[in-house]
């Protein structure tokens, strides 16, 4: 009788850890990598240049021959913009994504190593950055310093800092508390090390599903200024961008619209499936 | 109860002098503040004059102080388009963004926390997974997409409301609908959660335990603790009235704040963006105070917790 429940014992972690991925799981995974391919192989994938234009063929049905999504008011194939934004899409919210994670993370350690007013400070920052729409201040910024790609994806960067900074600094707090960061400081390691090397592997993990739930409010946030016509500029194309100017054709050729629309909902499902799944897993205590 | 209120209140002028710095800094940081908002057509001596009104050749840290003097006293420049106050420009929009936003506050309320509770109440329900379902496509699916969906199907294929303009109560349907629908999918994902915590309390299966019919646990155990978090969501959608319909105005040409503000940035209209960014982060300020003040009437807990510190 023992001998089974031991035998049971054993097998059990490693089934927990790895179980069956649910459906939806394994196809919001698919469709992240097709989105990933799309976005990495964009020329090779693309059947014509995203700025081509092909007169005689001006707003196409899709399914005609050679543009098989449909062409735009200038000839231009759908399909190829449309790969050609999601590479743009994709490429803001990762570098978006990847600045806020870290300045979020690092302004979390500060305040969790030097407390006192640089605590004070760096939280009545996280509290301001999260009662104020972030929509508003980034129309603002944008406003006062004009537009361009570098402008567009750091200030895409301050989106959401606040969460990675409140979550490390309460992790980072408790984690000094314990006898792994406290045996390293009696070695003399230096700040930097501890808190780099020693502490942001082990809460690693939650910092990962916050990004995988901050990245699809990136891409929503991203596609509405542009769809507004202040976030990526043409000749560049991006996903809101092109249901931007897709809305004019909304009756004649509403398959411009349609297509980026779809790659939107569908990439911001996608990746809150998995975000969701990976909360489940990892953190059940981030909610 | 007095402190606590206090210590809000100090928090609350906090944040309008950071939303006032940031505007400062941004605004310093992006070129000569005369001519960005006088426009490069003004001549020298009005510029002249705007520097010396300003204070612009003080030290700096006068100027910040300057700065927070003038903004008290409602002086926040003139639009560089037609030069009328944009204060005028601004508070002149406000009505018609809140024939938007306030019904669909209702339709937000309305629709989004009974959903939440029921769902809450009958776990694992059809109504349940519909509610969980809409509130992930109330996530995923931007409002300008929504919109624009909208538009195709009750405006281009059948032709029943118009599809953008401010002429009648008709216009208002899609845009009120597309805000509303939104809204209460995310206000319905946080009842639910909220009811769903309360009800897996201690006090929740003491209360049934003694006898206490389930009804009345729900409406005078579960409800009221469920409230505390759910306020603090409306709240936020109190406070963003004026800002939160910038996108669907946009889509459906509707004269509000939100669209002043969209054509004010596409023109670098300094003046109107900085009275705008104002008055959102006053509305977000006001409404979560009035949130604390709720909090202390909603959790009684609060009121001598913070009391007795």
């Amino acid at each position: 009788m023992t001998e089974v429940v031991v035998a049971h014992r054993e097998a059990r972690p490693r089934k927990a850890f790895w179980p069956a991925l649910p459906v939806s799981v394994v196809v919001a995974l698919g469709w992240i990598a097709l989105m990933l391919l799309l976005a990495c192989f964009s020329e090779i994938i693309a059947p014509y240049g995203f700025t081509k234009l092909d007169l005689r063929n001006r707003l196409a049905p899709p399914g005609t021959v050679g543009h098989w999504l449909g062409t735009d008011e200038l000839g231009r194939d759908v399909l190829s913009r449309l790969v050609f934004s999601i590479r743009v899409s994709l490429l803001i919210a990762f570098g978006a994504t990847i600045i806020s994670a870290t300045v979020g993370t690092v302004l979390g350690f500060l305040a969790a190593h030097f407390r006192g007013w640089v605590e004070q400070i760096v939280l009545m920052l996280a509290d301001f950055q999260a009662s104020m729409p972030f929509l508003i201040l980034a129309l603002a910024v944008l406003a006062f310093f004009g537009n361009s790609l570098p402008l567009l994806v750091g200030l895409m960067g301050l989106f959401g800092w606040e969460r990675y900074a409140r979550i490390s600094r309460g992790l980072a707090i408790s984690a000094n508390a314990q006898g792994y960061a406290g045996a390293i400081r009696q070695l003399g390691a230096r700040p930097s090390r501890i808190y780099f090397r020693h502490i942001l592997p082990n809460i690693a993990s939650t910092l990962i599903v916050s990004m995988t739930l901050v990245f699809p409010e990136v891409i929503l946030l991203e596609s509405g200024l542009s769809f507004l016509g202040l976030g990526v500029q043409p000749p560049m194309t991006s996903l809101g961008n092109m249901v931007g100017y897709g809305r004019e054709y909304l009756t004649r050729a509403p398959w411009i619209m349609l297509c980026p629309a779809a790659a939107i909902v569908l990439t911001t499902l996608a990746i809150s499936v998995i975000g969701d799944w990976l909360r489940d897993r990892l953190d059940p205590t981030l909610k | 109860m007095l402190r606590f209120l206090a210590l809000r209140i100090g928090r609350a002028l906090l944040t309008i002098a950071l939303v006032v710095t940031f505007a400062f800094v941004v605004l310093r940081l992006s070129g000569d503040p005369a001519l960005l908002i006088m426009g490069p057509e003004a001549p020298p001596e009005v510029i002249a004059a705007f520097r010396k009104a300003w204070g612009l050749d003080d030290p700096i840290w006068m100027q910040y102080f300057d700065y927070f003097g003038a903004i008290a006293q409602g002086e926040l420049g003139r639009s560089m388009r037609d030069g009328r106050p944009a204060v005028e420009l601004v508070v002149e929009r406000i009505p018609a963004t809140l024939a938007l936003t306030l019904p669909a506050l209702l339709i937000k309320i309305g629709i989004g926390i009974p959903a939440g509770i029921y769902a809450a109440l009958h776990r694992g329900s059809m109504i349940d997974r519909a509610v969980m379902l809409a509130a992930v496509a109330g996530f995923t699916v931007p409002s300008f997409v929504l919109a624009l969906l909208l538009v195709l199907v009750f405006a281009v294929q059948l032709g029943w409301l118009p599809s953008g303009g401010q002429d009648s109560w008709r216009h208002a349907i899609l845009p009120i609908f597309t805000l509303g629908v939104g809204g209460a999918a995310v206000l319905a994902r946080f009842t639910r959660s909220a009811m769903l915590e309360i009800l897996g309390q201690h006090y929740i299966r003491t209360a049934s335990a003694k006898g206490v019919p389930w009804r009345a646990v729900v409406t005078n155990h579960a409800l009221p603790n469920a409230a505390i978090p759910t306020v603090t969501i409306v709240g936020f959608m109190v406070g963003s009235l004026i800002a939160g319909a910038v996108v669907v105005e946009s889509v459906f040409s509707w004269p509000g704040v939100g669209r002043l503000l969209v054509v004010a940035v596409a023109n670098r209209d300094l003046a109107v963006v900085q009275c705008i960014l104002l008055l959102v982060a006053l509305t977000m300020v006001t409404s979560n105070l009035i949130v604390d003040f709720l909090y202390g009437f909603l959790d009684p807990r609060l009121r001598t917790r913070t009391g007795s510190a």
